[in-house]
């Protein structure tokens, strides 16, 4: 009953689908948690990784980043719009910061 | 048609907009949207320089791994219990709400006073803000993500203390929701760094 409370009334904000309930969450959480864990393991074995190490973190982070955002922050569930300006400021943001990198040449040490 | 669509949407506190969306949660994700470009400044300068430095401390002789790895596990806790603030908050369960919120407020402090005692031991190893271009770099960005961290606190802790005033509209969920959109905006600033910063070794002799 709470559950079905929760998703009528968080829906409210959002002008998009019913937000998720608590065993969601925690199920998010736990997630997150073992995929830290993994990110923190990497720090051992990083000789055993060579060239792998970089892509493997940047893949945990960002699968990380994208479920804070999605579950956590509800851009899966809210308005598109939100996305959308959130995405402005993210992809912007990459861009940028990419094309200063490379100007630098950082990726060639 | 507007209006009741904002009243929907918007807990009837907002005014009319052409969305149908509430306007303050609009400028919440422009904000954020915003603040990307403001830490993807200062991610990008300490990528440029932290291989850098001529002098040490380099990150490998100060860096503790496992210690921070404890403050990300403190941070995401954190996410978890603000969502979970957030949902009591929109069922109108102001009992849970406090109780997740001060959660928050406690796992955020202590988050915070470890990065103060990282910082500390830092500077007792020697390095400081101007003593080579990694602390430069590497205490600029991480202060910046503590301040936005200790200004969430405030944020949280001035919610428990409105909704134990009574002062909180009728409809607790849209502010805590806001706050909320914030806090877990500074935690994925820290899963950046963390990844960034900590985990991926640099190519000077400092690693």
């Amino acid at each position: 009953m709470a559950e079905t409370e929760l998703s009528e009334k968080s829906q409210a904000h959002g002008a998009g689908r019913a937000h998720p309930g608590t065993k969601e969450y925690v199920r998010i959480g736990v997630i997150l948690a073992v995929i830290t864990a993994a990110e923190v393991a990497t720090y051992y074995v990083q000789k055993d990784l060579g060239a792998w190490l970089r892509p493997i973190l940047f893949s945990l982070s960002g699968l990380k980043f994208t479920l804070v955002v999605l579950w956590f922050m509800h851009l899966r569930f809210d308005s598109r719009l939100y996305s959308r300006f959130f995405l402005i400021g993210v992809c912007g943001a990459v861009t940028l910061y990419l094309i200063v990198l490379m100007t630098f040449r950082v990726f060639a040490r | 048609m507007a209006q009741a669509a904002v009243e929907h949407h918007g807990g009837g506190s907002e005014h009319a907009t052409s969305t149908g969306l509430p306007s303050t949660k609009l400028a919440m994700w422009l904000f954020l949207a915003s603040d990307c470009l403001f830490f993807g400044a200062l991610i990008t300068s300490y990528v440029l320089y932290r291989g850098a430095s001529v002098q040490g401390p380099f990150p490998r002789d100060v860096f503790d791994i496992p210690y921070t790895s404890v403050s990300s596990f403190v941070l995401l806790g954190s996410s978890l219990t603000m969502v979970l603030a957030v949902a009591a908050a929109q069922r109108r369960d102001l009992g849970r709400m406090r109780i997740w919120l001060l959660a928050t407020a406690m796992l955020g402090m202590t988050f915070v006073g470890g990065q103060v005692y990282e910082f500390t031991r830092f500077y007792n190893e020697g390095l400081s803000l101007s003593k080579n271009l990694f602390g430069s770099t590497f205490f600029v960005l991480t202060g910046f993500h503590g301040a936005h961290v200790a200004i969430g606190i405030l944020m949280l802790l001035s919610l428990v203390s409105f909704s134990y005033a009574d002062k909180l509209p009728e409809d607790a969920g849209f502010p805590v929701e806001m706050i909320g959109l914030y806090w877990h905006f500074v935690d994925i600033v820290w899963i950046v760094i963390f990844t960034v910063v900590y985990l991926i070794p640099t190519g000077n002799p400092g690693k």
